[in-house]
């Protein structure tokens, strides 16, 4: 399965408004993507699945896709987490 | 009709249709599912929809910051880790109330365990839990209601979250059946120049659409007034319009004896309100709030940015700026990082500050900068100061550090009653009604339980006032109130007649204040003081001073 390691620019991390933009895009993908912070796995389109990451900035996540069009999706996502949502 | 009475917060009086705020939803009971797994889920189904449109609708016609944070809440309404785990739930057997209540509970507990930013987001999660399970019950979701004409709001008290929500278009009256003249309610009010009834009893019973008169200064709220009480009072209500409308002046009494009105600020933000009001100074700039976000304390240069604004506002005024003021209510995170049991009696205030003394030395050094530079009187007060001793250190400490008026906040009985000998050592001190009722009373200010006690009116609160009114005198220096206390416009006159030379509080109170004073000689305050003063609780001695007043006009 395609995926993809990205440091998260955020400078709060992934709270509210952040994952609520990463959790949007990736229901809006239109196949399963799955969020990694180190072992623990969810379902990126849950706001409140992201949430429960404690993902703060500067931490290492891992994206990945299943299906088609994986790449794309692979690089909207890893664009948008490397991006400093809160500034 | 029926009278009903509590506090009233101001001088407003309003005619309106009640609203009713609904109470908080009861935690679901976990009996069995009569119905079954699907049915249920479909009716889990309905409802979140149903939430989640309503929040975004909530979000667009809110707008901007306000959308965005709703919009985050509607993402959690509809979640799918959410709905998995409330489904688990309802296959073993839960009703949609109950699996929805422990569903959200959990994720609140999981967001709660990883703190900070994420913990803020669990009360997101009370409010959406809440609706949800509004909708499943078939009730109105809690919080302020949605009106398209303007509205008495009753409830049993607000949170302030709701208070930020209120409309003001919409609201011509809050009425509560709890929280006391310090509550949030009550300050909210003030600050908005709102018309507010507080700890009304049986104001709950008051059904929406009923026809009510709310009367702050005669603390009334009358239901199913006559034809022709709304009459006298719409006519009561212009009579005060014009008494109130007094030109801006020097605050004063009726014959003439000053009594300046001051502000009471939080940041540098509310500079032009206050001067806008006719304040002819500050008595009380918080300087809480430049530390509020801060993990450390900000840097001199950092401060004295900060106080060189306030003061250029002020020129040629008198600033008063209390140092510091953490714990209790207002943890900081780089000063008060022990748990303690009682907070409110523990290490806050000045007491803090003198464990972390340079976080106080570097205050005192920015603040002696920009009043050099400045042509403003700076004055500057500590907070939460218990004894002599106290008083010395500070004194001698903004001394040394190049502040000329240094002077201490009275809100410990200990003080008030030693008053002559702390303003032995300070140039001055300042009453802060709200701590000081909460210390007279043992009644902790952030306990609705016993909000009641919370009575600045309480001829307790006000015996300590008038020790701290005559050692002043004695010693010819400045006895400020800078509580809410000062905003009562009656109260006000009170204060005066028991020795406050300066009063200082919300710039939107100033304009009532004002005017009220204008209605009072030096003798009558000093009358209607020696009644209040005799009573034996606050509720009879705000009715011992109307009597006063209206067996003299």
């Amino acid at each position: 399965m395609p995926e993809r390691t990205v440091v998260v620019a955020s400078t709060h991390g992934l709270h509210a408004r952040p994952a609520a933009l990463f959790a949007q895009a990736a229901a809006k993908a239109g196949v399963p993507v799955q969020l990694k912070k180190g072992e623990k796995s969810v379902n990126a389109a849950s706001i409140l699945g992201v949430i429960s990451l404690g993902i703060d900035h500067g931490d290492e996540v891992v994206v990945s896709v299943d299906g088609e069009g994986s790449k794309e999706v692979l690089d909207e996502l890893a664009e948008l987490l490397a991006t400093d949502q809160d500034a | 009709m029926t009278t009903l009475t509590g506090s009233g917060v101001g001088r407003g009086i309003a005619v309106g249709p009640v609203l009713r705020m609904p109470d908080p939803m009861p935690e679901p009971a976990s009996t069995p599912s009569t119905i079954g797994p699907d049915g249920e889920k479909q009716r889990v189904t309905n409802a979140i929809a149903s939430a989640a449109e309503d929040i975004r609708a909530r979000g667009e016609r809110a707008g901007g910051k306000a959308q965005e944070v709703l919009e985050a809440q509607a993402l959690m309404a509809d979640d799918p880790t959410l709905r998995s785990d409330i489904d688990v739930r309802i296959d073993n057997g839960a009703t949609a109330e109950r699996a929805v209540f422990e569903a959200f509970a959990a994720f609140r507990e999981m967001l709660l365990g990883i703190g900070g930013y994420f913990g803020e987001r669990a009360t997101d999660l009370d409010d959406v839990s809440q609706r949800v399970i509004a909708r499943l019950a078939g009730v109105a979701a809690p919080g302020v209601p949605d009106s398209e004409v303007p509205f008495v709001l009753v409830a049993r008290d607000l949170a302030p979250a709701d208070t930020a929500l209120l409309d003001l278009e919409k609201v011509l009256a809050v009425v509560t059946s709890e929280g006391g003249p310090t509550s949030h309610t009550a300050i909210l009010a003030r600050d908005k120049a709102l018309t507010a009834v507080v700890g009304v009893d049986g104001a709950l019973a008051l059904a929406d659409g009923v026809l009510v008169i709310v009367d702050a200064a005669a603390g009334s709220v009358i239901a199913d007034p006559s034809e022709n009480e709304q009459a006298s009072a719409g006519a009561e209500r212009e009579a005060r319009a014009k008494r109130a409308d007094v030109p801006i002046q020097p605050g004063a009494l009726a014959d003439g004896t000053p009594v300046p009105l001051l502000a009471n600020l939080g940041s540098v933000d509310g500079i032009d309100a206050a001067v806008a009001a006719g304040a002819e100074g500050v008595g009380l700039f918080r300087t809480e709030f430049l530390f509020l976000d801060a993990t450390e304390a900000p840097s001199v240069a950092a401060q004295y940015g900060h106080y060189s604004k306030l003061l250029r506002g002020f020129a040629g005024k008198k600033v008063v700026v209390r140092v510091l003021d953490a714990g209790a209510d207002k943890p900081l995170s780089f000063l008060t990082e022990a748990h303690e049991e009682n907070p409110a009696l523990g290490l806050r205030g000045l007491r803090v500050l003198r464990v972390k003394e340079q976080i106080l030395r570097d205050q005192l050094t920015a603040l002696a900068r920009a009043g050099a530079e400045s042509d403003a009187d700076l004055w500057v007060m500590a907070p939460m100061v218990a004894t002599v001793e106290e008083t010395r250190y500070f004194v001698a400490i903004a001394h040394e550090l190049g502040i000329k008026t240094a002077g201490v906040m009275v809100e410990v009985p200990s003080s008030a009653l030693l008053a002559g000998r702390v303003l032995d050592v300070a140039a001055f001190a300042s009453i802060g009604t709200n701590d000081l009722t909460q210390y007279t009373m043992a009644a902790d200010r952030l306990l609705g339980s016993v909000s009641s006690l919370q009575d600045p009116w309480h001829p307790a609160v006000l015996r300590l006032v008038r020790e701290v009114g005559r050692a002043g005198a004695a010693h010819g220096k400045s006895v400020g109130i800078c509580g809410e206390a000062a905003a009562d416009p009656l109260l006000a006159v009170v204060l005066v007649g028991l020795g406050a030379t300066t009063l200082s509080m919300s710039p939107a109170a100033i304009g009532d204040v004002r005017a009220e004073l204008l209605q009072h000689t030096r003798e009558q305050a000093v009358a209607l003081a020696a009644a209040a003063v005799d009573a034996e609780d606050g509720k009879s001695a705000r009715e011992a001073v109307r009597a006063l007043i209206s067996g003299a006009v």
